[in-house]
């Protein structure tokens, strides 16, 4: 057991460091983090690209595919660093979700095809899965495919995707048969949003912003080379993607970073002449997550290193992310706690100097859509019955 | 011993829910929320002719002569419906100071004008530096001639944008945080120097920023004794908790009632959601959560009422709970109700966003339980 990082990593530290200090701005940051999602979406394509150009943008793809060829210390480097130089992760759809499904399962064209333009960010995906009556039993999924000559026509709706109005493609789970366990009917295709019959809708989601949709297909015909693997098969493939996914969601460098700024904003912020972080009940509040997180930047070590002497992850995934989202809740309360009766400002024309605060709408977005993260990429009440199932053969 | 309500009470109670069951369905609360005034002067008018405008007052004023089990009643009904109208602001903040401090010419000047519907008033005590202490005060108020010149700043200003009058919190003497040295002031909405930046709360609620510049009043403008406003404040301050209180305990039945309904309809895996027992279990300990925060607020209500000498640690243990409570309650209601609870278009993220504002409005759970801590354990 040792922990300690080598010369060589802590070189590579020093680079990446360097270059988030050169590549990432505080122009980018703001435009990063404005509610327009068209200014968004311009803004994290930029930023990718120049990941891209860097050769960092897919830390987790084999190196003949264009990953980095990192061993995990690396990766967990580089995630670190990213996330203490305030800088987002990555659109996941493209690069954390179809790639590795596509390099895994696709064909040689698919791969051909759709790998390069991911890792430019020159196509933006989402993620067609959750159906109006299949959220949390996914595999219960009725959207149609049906044969039609070399065409699957699709038929149905599916619901919560993320930023589908920006998305060039979508990968679907369609039903393809309705014989046998409902696991089995189920097939992954990839499908073009300029697609005739493709409509979306958009959700209007608690913090008042929009990147949630609702995506109909009336008779949408889609070419059979855009399936991967065979017929049926796709939630097997889904499912190999839902593990990444997961480990992903759990945000723990991100948790650390955002905890630190709680504690500076707190710093700052006087309650009856003394700072708040001197209070007692406050100190409590930020210990009792600081403990928690440092457990967890340490199990999640223990998943990535297991992963990177041949294991998957597995079951763990859903531990990481329970309490990887718990921790990400209670460290937005905690902004919310800072920021007091400035917590509910609303965006407006309004400066944050004329308002008196900096940070209290920020809290509120992070807080609010923040509720979310415990519902998708498969509840936490679903990741206990799989802990329960799985490690505790339940 | 006996919880039941008086039959006056009931009716009370049974009008409020009516007009919220007929009159306030949650689109007319939306179209209110998103209009410019973020209230409606009808629905106000509503209020008056109802009489509940005038339920705190004397009725020496044209007052019901009410106490706080007949305000408590009120609020809790007016949480269910998620009302937006100023009760809190312009009743029971800026009456309750006439009420419990003002002149007798102040009283017969504003209550029978808030009782008919035609004054609306706000009570600014917040700064920006004051966080939750209602005595750090830094805006002055120095004598001038036979009056007061008032200067600073006073921050989320509830209902700010539609009051006529503001009662204002100003420092007279004293250090910053000193209780004594604070005074209050009536200012009119329209007086010169008085400059007003509006902007929403996520509740809903429509504040301002108060820029005081050299604003007059004359001596007849102060609110209870010159020096001596930090008593009263805390007063009306406890009575005000104890009705956000009813507001909170409203809020958290409906998001349990409509939780375990959702439960019940929406299926999963073929069955409803609410037959697995990991999700009864997370309902049954908001029930509980809601029956107890519930039986703070009688136990606060009682202890102001009779006056009994622990009434502040039964309030500050309220306001502990409030926080606590609400927000475990709208947490499962949201997180029960999967990707739909992120919605804006469902109520249940708009019940939360108010149990959250109502959190920090007069100090969050740790605020209170420091209060208490230092009552109890000092
Ligand atoms: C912000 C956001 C972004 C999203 N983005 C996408 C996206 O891009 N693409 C996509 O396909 N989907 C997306 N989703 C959908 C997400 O995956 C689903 O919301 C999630 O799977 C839950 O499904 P549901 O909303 O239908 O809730 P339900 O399945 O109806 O669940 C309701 C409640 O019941 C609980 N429950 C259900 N079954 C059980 C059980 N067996 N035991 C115990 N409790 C149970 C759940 O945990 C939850 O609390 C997103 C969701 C959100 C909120």
């Amino acid at each position: 057991m040792d922990t300690a990082f080598a010369s060589e990593d802590l070189a590579f530290r020093d680079e990446v460091r360097t270059f988030f200090a050169q590549a990432y701005d505080e122009e980018l940051d703001s435009r990063l983090s404005t509610p327009d999602p068209k200014v968004y979406k311009q803004a994290i394509v930029e930023w990718q690209k120049r990941l891209h150009e860097q050769g960092w943008i897919a830390p987790g793809w084999p190196a003949e595919y264009g990953g980095t060829g990192w061993d995990a210390t690396k990766s967990y480097i580089f995630e670190t660093e990213r996330a203490a130089a305030g800088i987002r992760d990555v659109v996941p759809f493209g690069l954390k979700m179809v790639g590795p499904v596509i390099y895994t399962f696709g064909t040689d064209e698919q791969k051909q095809h759709f790998l390069p333009r991911i890792l430019s960010s020159d196509d933006w995906w989402c993620q067609g899965y959750s159906e109006p009556g299949s959220g949390s039993d996914l595999a219960s999924l009725k959207t149609k495919a049906e044969r039609d000559g070399d065409d699957y026509v699709v038929n149905g709706a599916k619901i919560w995707t993320t930023y589908a109005q920006h998305a060039d493609w979508i990968f679907c789970l369609v039903r393809t048969s309705s014989e046998g366990k409902k696991q089995e009917g189920i097939s992954f295709l990839l499908i073009d949003m300029k697609t005739p019959g493709i409509k979306v809708n958009p959700i209007v989601s608690i913090d008042n912003h929009h990147s949630l949709n609702e995506v109909e297909f009336n008779n949408v015909r889609v070419p059979v080379a855009n399936r991967i693997g065979e017929e049926n098969k796709g939630w097997t493939y889904a499912k190999a993607l839902l593990a990444h996914e997961r480990t992903a969601i759990a945000e723990v460098a991100d948790s650390k970073r955002k905890l630190e700024q709680v504690r500076e904003f707190a710093r700052a912020e006087v309650n009856g002449g003394k700072s708040l972080l001197a209070d007692p009940l406050f100190q409590k509040r930020l210990s009792d997550v600081e403990i928690e997180l440092m457990a967890l930047e340490f199990t999640e070590l223990r998943v990535l290193a297991s992963v990177a002497t041949g294991g998957a992850p597995g079951a763990e995934s859903s531990l990481l992310k329970i309490r990887g989202t718990e921790i990400q809740q209670a460290v937005q309360e905690l902004r919310m706690e800072v920021a007091a009766y400035y917590q509910g400002a609303m965006p407006s024309e309004l400066t944050a100097e004329a308002l008196g605060h900096a940070f209290g709408r920020e809290a509120r977005q992070a807080y609010m859509y923040g509720r979310a993260s415990t519902i998708y990429g498969g509840s936490n009440e679903v990741q206990k019955n799989v802990i329960a199932k799985a490690v505790l053969g339940l | 011993m006996n919880f039941d309500f008086s039959e006056e009470q009931v009716m009370l109670r049974d009008s409020v829910a009516r007009f919220v069951q007929d009159d306030y369905d949650f689109d007319t609360r939306r179209s209110i929320a998103a209009s410019e005034a973020g209230m409606s002067r009808e629905f106000w008018q509503t209020f008056a002719e109802l009489g509940w405008l005038s339920i705190p007052f004397a009725e020496e004023h044209g007052g019901f002569g009410g106490d706080a089990v007949d305000v408590m009643v009120v609020m809790e009904q007016l949480g269910r419906g998620l009302v937006l109208e100023p009760y809190l602001e312009t009743v029971l903040l800026f009456g309750g100071l006439l009420q419990q401090g003002g002149s007798d010419a102040q009283q017969s000047d504003y209550i029978p004008a808030i009782i008919d519907g035609s004054c609306l008033g706000a009570f600014a005590y917040l700064e920006r530096q004051s966080r939750y202490e209602l005595a750090d005060v830094a805006t002055t108020a120095s004598a001038d001639g036979d009056g007061y010149r008032l200067n600073g700043e006073k921050v989320v200003v509830f209902n700010g944008g539609n009051a006529d009058h503001f009662i204002v919190s100003a420092r007279t003497s004293g250090e910053q945080c000193a209780e004594q040295g604070v005074s209050l002031f009536l200012v009119a909405a329209d007086a010169p120097g008085l400059d007003k930046l509006a902007y929403s709360l996520m509740d809903g609620r429509r504040v301002v920023n108060l820029v005081l510049n050299d604003v007059k009043v004359p001596a007849g403008n102060l609110v209870g004794e010159l020096d001596g406003g930090y008593p009263l404040i805390e007063s009306v301050v406890m009575q005000a908790v104890l009705a956000l209180g009813a507001e909170a305990v409203g809020i958290m039945g409906e998001l349990n009632a409509k939780t375990v309904e959702y439960t019940r309809t929406r299926e999963q895996f073929g069955v409803p959601i609410g037959s697995f027992q990991a999700l009864q279990h997370r309902m049954v300990d908001t029930f509980i959560a809601y029956e107890q925060t519930r039986s703070l607020l009688y136990r606060a209500v009682c202890a102001l009422t009779d006056a009994e000498e622990d009434a502040a640690t039964a309030v500050h243990a309220l306001k502990v709970m409030m926080d606590r409570a609400g927000k475990h309650i709208f947490g499962e209601a949201i997180q029960l109700h999967g990707g739909m609870g992120i919605t804006d278009e469902l109520d249940i993220g708009h019940y939360a966003k108010r149990l959250m504002m109502i959190n920090t409005t007069f100090g969050n759970g740790d605020y209170h339980q420091a209060k208490f801590n230092a009552l109890r354990y000092n």
